[in-house]
């Protein structure tokens, strides 16, 4: 969207950057976003049967092998939310999962492939149990995501989902998912969606932000673009697929859209703004595939935690199985890797 | 570099498919292969090796044909080809399957063996190219098991010779063998000189199947072989590859009563529209023009965009462009393989080199040897040779339009006509634009869509006949019928001077006017007793250069409604119908026959027929595997020029006449040579019945004289020949300057009074069919 250089082209507003040491590889600028462009909006389209052609001949064209593919599994390893978002969670529920997050690998494993220090990207969780997950987590530079804003409907008061941010922003979370509000999508309230969005934004302060579109209940992949440039314009640092609680999560079509969208936002405004697709990802094989889909979409600098993140539980389990199989030489068994 | 170099850095690494099996494959036949010819591979001979373009290496020692062993291919396809039709449809559909469970069984095989050969990527070979031909094989089997029951009346041809390209070597094998041997043919096909092996090993897959012999028939070599395979005792001709070499054989082919089928080139315009999802659009380009390294016939070489949304597009082109990566054709993570040869790759360079245009490749490196990097070539006008000639590698060329006509305009603007892509999201453009292409298959916001349910091929240039569908089997069977020789008739000759009664002036009938003949000559027409009856116009190139100049100027007739052109003909046949017994008077004057009266009535019958074919020769959704329909749509060719029959001077024009316009075409009519003068009764008919000027033209004149220039005006897109004079030959001949349709009688008789006098048939030669592929979705 070359027309839309000049003007939409800022160079921060004043934010104080958050405190980097809590964020990983905290080097591009946070996305200040831009006046809303509802004509910009209103030209996405999104041709479903074309993306899906290009969705399905995806994994024939690109392929990794050996080191490549075990380099490319430790790297899906970084960039994973390791999600815990159940009604049962409790304190040691949790600290069990940060003893993940930060061993994710037999150390054996890690050793032999030459990434002895490697961690997932954040640990993600429902705002009572940030406290618990900042303290088993302190001093391994991994960062506490917290599910916010009414999480997974997001028809809680407004002002309340508005509190929920700041309460967890102030419980050490570093990073807020939010919800947007369907029903301005599905009725076409760009505006409100824009102004929810901005709000959100704000309440977060120094803390990432990244907005769930529920993409499975927008209806329409035209529907997924025009609700991912809105996100964008109004500041999100992310924007993230699904809550894992729709009936459909995360696609490689649904991907693609929202990685256009990015690609045409950074175009137009040099800011990159960073995704996540989350839920039903949970094979080895599916991870290289949507990095390989991040890099030739977008290019390699999204292939790093600080512009992408795999929203995942079950994940982890099968590249581990992966990266046995890739030191050993021989099929892997799950009991073999420590649970979370 | 280690797994944390990579880690940083992201990189693709190699993902090489094993190629040991295609390799032990070779070596088990020592590298050395004769022909595949009445079920057993005869010795090596002398030949040629057959290289992997991606290395440079020897793969295999191919022998060249000599006419002995065309001869023995030939003659075992002969021997073979009776039982193998009587065996019924069902027991050939058996085979069929046998064949397709074959291919799947041995499927990496045949796409290792395929990249090896040709160079293309093994993603291709595998995902493609080899499903498409197992899919081509099931469902011909079933077209085998339906034959009987859904094709009445139509037999198979005899045995046909194939000639098939390099670019799909596999693919276009099952294209061209799979309805031949479902139709009850028996065939003898060569594959390019290039690329034989996978052919070769579907000679091993045929002896599993325990195929009959001399069913199929593979003979290798270069073109001196298909030369030898035109020229045989074969019934049919089909070709796939250059237009060039189409047209020889077309010339080759002329008169001898071959059935002939061409699938030539291509520079198939890709559309995008300013609404379209332009992300997608860019993405269709990778699968339009970099799918085996743009070495297809049907190609969206020719990117048209509209200028508004222009610079961005191309901004998009080529950041795609710059993603795609180039190498060992066996990787499995690579999307651009190797060119098949050094001498295309040659030719691609030269081109490229030759451009006027600003040329753009990706910085990506590309491997040294027979390979060549995407390519887009901006800023150039239709004028461009580039724009006009077929590149045949990976280069998009690419212009900008305005409107929507304008589109079309530059579209049309080819001598081409395969393919064509639409891209826009908007329904009433995409389904008004696909219409209006001159291709004979329409991508709606796709591109190098293929099934074998979905009939292929072009117009124009490109060739003519439809491969896949229902209509590609009318390229493998005929009408049944006895084929009897068809006797020349001659004029009556008598005295030279006989007053008439009152005299009356028969002129030509051009865009509607009654014209007096530019040559300002007429012939003396005289009856069975050889009184002179009158004068008939003759014709010269002059009139027909005219008469085809007021039927392009009535083209809205292709564009009225089906309900109006019966409304038409039946008005014809009212107001013929009100004049019978003056038609059948002169009928019978003219041929000094009896039975004028029985000629007019079916006259009137048969534009009775057409009137009610008009709107319910319908086209076809056919059953693709994807989300969204491929619609077989039927279209006018657009201007015909025929010879009538001589024998039933008002019968065999209303006959070739009447199905031409009820499909929307407009005719140019050489009226019967021996009794001309029912010409100037039937047009004042016309004159009466609402038939726009220009529909309709007919003159008169020497079928002789007129047929070479009636075969060779290159603005008509069809000519038939129904002539008792031997002209089927130059007809044929004449035709393939520009390739355009024929369809001429072989010098044998048709019924004109019976069944084969109408129907089908007629409707076939009146349309094309062109597929328009609509994907959909939200």
């Amino acid at each position: 969207m070359p027309e839309h250089g000049p003007q939409h082209r800022q160079t921060g507003q004043g934010e104080a950057q958050p405190d980097a040491k809590n964020l990983p590889q905290t080097v591009e600028q946070r996305n200040p976003g831009i006046p809303l462009d509802l004509d910009w909006v209103m030209r996405a389209t999104a041709n479903r049967s074309a993306i899906e052609r290009r969705a399905a001949s995806l994994p024939g064209r690109r392929s990794l092998k050996k080191d490549h593919q075990a380099a490319w599994l430790a790297r899906a390893i970084s960039c994973i939310d390791l999600t815990t978002l159940a009604g049962d969670d409790t304190p040691g529920r949790v600290q069990r999962l940060c003893a993940k997050a930060r061993q994710p690998v037999r150390a054996d494993l890690l050793k032999t492939l030459g990434l002895p220090g490697l961690t997932v990207g954040a640990v993600c969780v429902y705002h009572d149990m940030i406290a618990p997950a900042v303290t088993a987590l302190a001093g391994s530079g991994i960062p506490v995501a917290a599910v916010s804003t009414g999480f997974p409907a997001g028809l809680s008061p407004f002002h309340l989902r508005l509190a929920e941010i700041g309460e967890s922003v102030a419980a050490g979370a570093a990073e807020i998912d939010i919800v947007i509000s369907r029903r301005h999508v599905l009725t076409g309230n760009w505006q409100a969606l824009y102004e929810e969005m901005q709000a959100f934004r704000a309440a977060c302060g120094n803390a990432h932000v990244k907005a769930i579109l529920a993409t499975g209940e927008l209806g329409t992949l035209q529907n997924v673009a025009r609700a991912s440039l809105i996100c964008m314009m109004a500041g999100a640092d992310f924007i993230k697929t699904s809550t894992g609680k729709e009936p459909v999560n995360a696609t490689l079509p649904v991907t693609l859209v929202m990685l256009r969208a990015i690609r045409d936002y950074h175009d137009a405004t040099g800011v990159r703004v960073g995704y996540k697709p989350a839920g039903g990802i949970s094979k080895a094989k599916d991870a290289v595939t949507y990095l390989a889909l991040i890099k030739d979409e977008l290019g390699g600098r999204w292939l790093r935690p600080d512009l992408f993140r795999f929203g995942a539980s079950s994940l982890l389990g099968d590249i581990e199985r992966q990266l046995e199989h890739h030191v050993s030489g021989a099929y892997s068994a799950g009991w073999r890797h420590a649970i979370s | 570099m280690g797994v944390s170099e990579i880690f940083e850095t992201m990189e693709y690494g190699p993902a090489p498919e094993s190629a040991a099996e295609a390799q032990a494959w070779l070596a088990e036949r020592d590298g050395r292969f004769g022909h595949f010819i009445d079920g057993a591979m005869t010795q090596p001979g002398r030949g040629f090796e057959s290289r992997n373009p991606a290395t440079g290496a020897v793969l295999a020692l191919i022998t060249q044909a000599t006419q002995a062993d065309l001869d023995a291919a030939v003659a075992s396809a002969r021997r073979a080809q009776g039982d193998w039709a009587d065996l019924g449809g069902p027991a050939r559909a058996r085979y069929l399957y046998t064949l397709a469970r074959l291919l799947q069984k041995h499927a990496r095989l045949f796409a290792v063996l395929e990249t090896l050969d040709n160079g293309k990527p093994i993603r291709e070979s595998r995902d493609i190219d080899v499903p498409l031909a197992q899919r081509h094989f099931y469902y011909h089997a079933g077209m085998a098991q339906l034959m009987e029951s859904e094709l009445p009346g139509r037999v198979p041809l005899g045995v046909c010779g194939q000639i098939i390209p390099w670019n799909f070597p596999l693919l276009m094998l099952a294209w061209k063998v799979a309805p031949a041997l479902a139709m009850g043919n028996t065939v003898v096909l060569k594959p390019a000189e290039y690329t034989s092996l996978t052919a070769l090993l579907f000679a091993d897959i045929c002896q599993q199947a325990g195929l009959p012999k001399g069913v199929v028939n593979i003979v290798t070599g270069d073109g001196t072989v298909g030369e030898m395979i035109v020229g045989a005792d074969v019934d049919k001709i089909a070709f796939t590859g250059s237009t060039e070499v189409g047209r020889k054989i077309r010339v080759a082919t002329a008169g001898s009563g071959k059935a002939l089928t061409l699938e030539l080139g291509g520079k198939s315009p890709y559309i995008v529209f300013e609404d379209a999802d332009l992300d997608s659009a860019v993405e269709g380009l990778v699968d339009a023009i970099w799918f085996n390294q743009g070495q297809v016939c049907c190609a969206g070489s020719r990117l048209l965009v509209q200028e508004g949304i222009a610079a961005r597009f191309y901004a998009k082109l080529r950041a795609r462009m710059d993603g795609l990566r180039i190498g060992d054709p066996l990787d499995k993570c690579i999307d651009l393989g190797a060119i098949v040869d050094p001498v295309q790759l040659a030719r691609i360079r030269a081109l490229v080199d030759s451009s006027d245009g600003e040329v753009y490749q990706p910085a990506t490196p590309c491997p040294e040897g027979c390979f060549y990097p995407p390519t887009l070539i901006t800023g150039l006008s239709p004028v461009s040779p580039l724009m006009q000639e077929e590149i045949f590698g990976p280069v998009l060329v690419a212009t900008t339009f305005r409107t929507p006509s304008e589109a079309v305009e530059i579209a049309n603007n080819t001598r081409y006509g395969l393919a064509a892509s639409v891209w826009s999201e908007n329904i009433n453009v995409a389904l008004d634009i696909a219409p209006k292409l001159a291709a004979g298959v329409v991508w709606i916001n796709g591109a190098n869509l293929f099934d074998a349910s979905a009939p292929f091929g072009g117009v124009r240039e490109s060739g003519f006949g439809r491969e896949g569908g229902w209509d590609g089997l009318l390229a493998y069977t005929r009408e049944i019928g006895a084929q009897k020789p068809l006797t020349q008739i001659k004029a009556f000759r008598g005295a030279e001077v006989e007053p008439q009664a009152v005299d009356r002036t028969a002129k030509l009938y051009i865009g509607g006017k009654q014209t007096r003949p530019d040559g300002g000559y007429a012939r003396t027409v005289y009856d069975a007793a050889g009184e002179l009856i009158g004068q008939a116009p003759l014709a010269s190139r002059k009139d027909i250069r005219n008469a085809v100049e007021a039927a392009h100027g009535a083209k809205a007739w292709a564009g009225t409604t089906a309900h109006l052109r019966a409304q038409v003909l039946y008005y014809v046949a009212e107001n013929l119908s009100a004049r019978s017994d003056e038609f059948a008077k002169r009928i019978d004057q003219l041929t000094g026959g009896r039975d004028g009266a029985k000629e007019v009535e079916l006259s009137v019958n048969r534009l009775f027929t057409y009137a009610a074919w008009a709107d319910k020769f319908e086209g076809r959704v056919t059953q693709v595997p994807m989300r969204g329909v491929a619609m077989a749509l039927r279209e006018p060719c657009g201007v015909i020029g025929a010879l009538c029959p001589d024998d039933r001077p008002l019968l065999g024009l209303v006959s070739l006449m009447a199905p031409a316009i009820a499909m929307g075409n407009r005719v140019v009519l050489i009226a019967s040579e021996a009794f001309p003068l029912i010409a100037a009764d039937f047009y004042q008919v016309l004159d009466t019945s609402d038939v726009p000027g220009g529909v309709v033209n007919i003159l008169t004149g020497s079928h002789v004289e007129l047929a070479a220039t009636l075969a060779t005006h290159m603005d008509m897109e069809a000519v038939w020949s129904f002539s008792s004079a031997d002209v089927s030959g130059v007809i044929e001949a004449g035709a393939a300057g520009v390739l355009k349709r024929s369809w001429v009688n072989n010098g044998l008789a048709r019924d004109w009074l019976g069944a084969e006098g109408e129907g089908r048939a007629f409707l076939e030669a009146s349309t094309e069919v062109k597929t328009v592929w609509v994907p959909y979705g939200v």
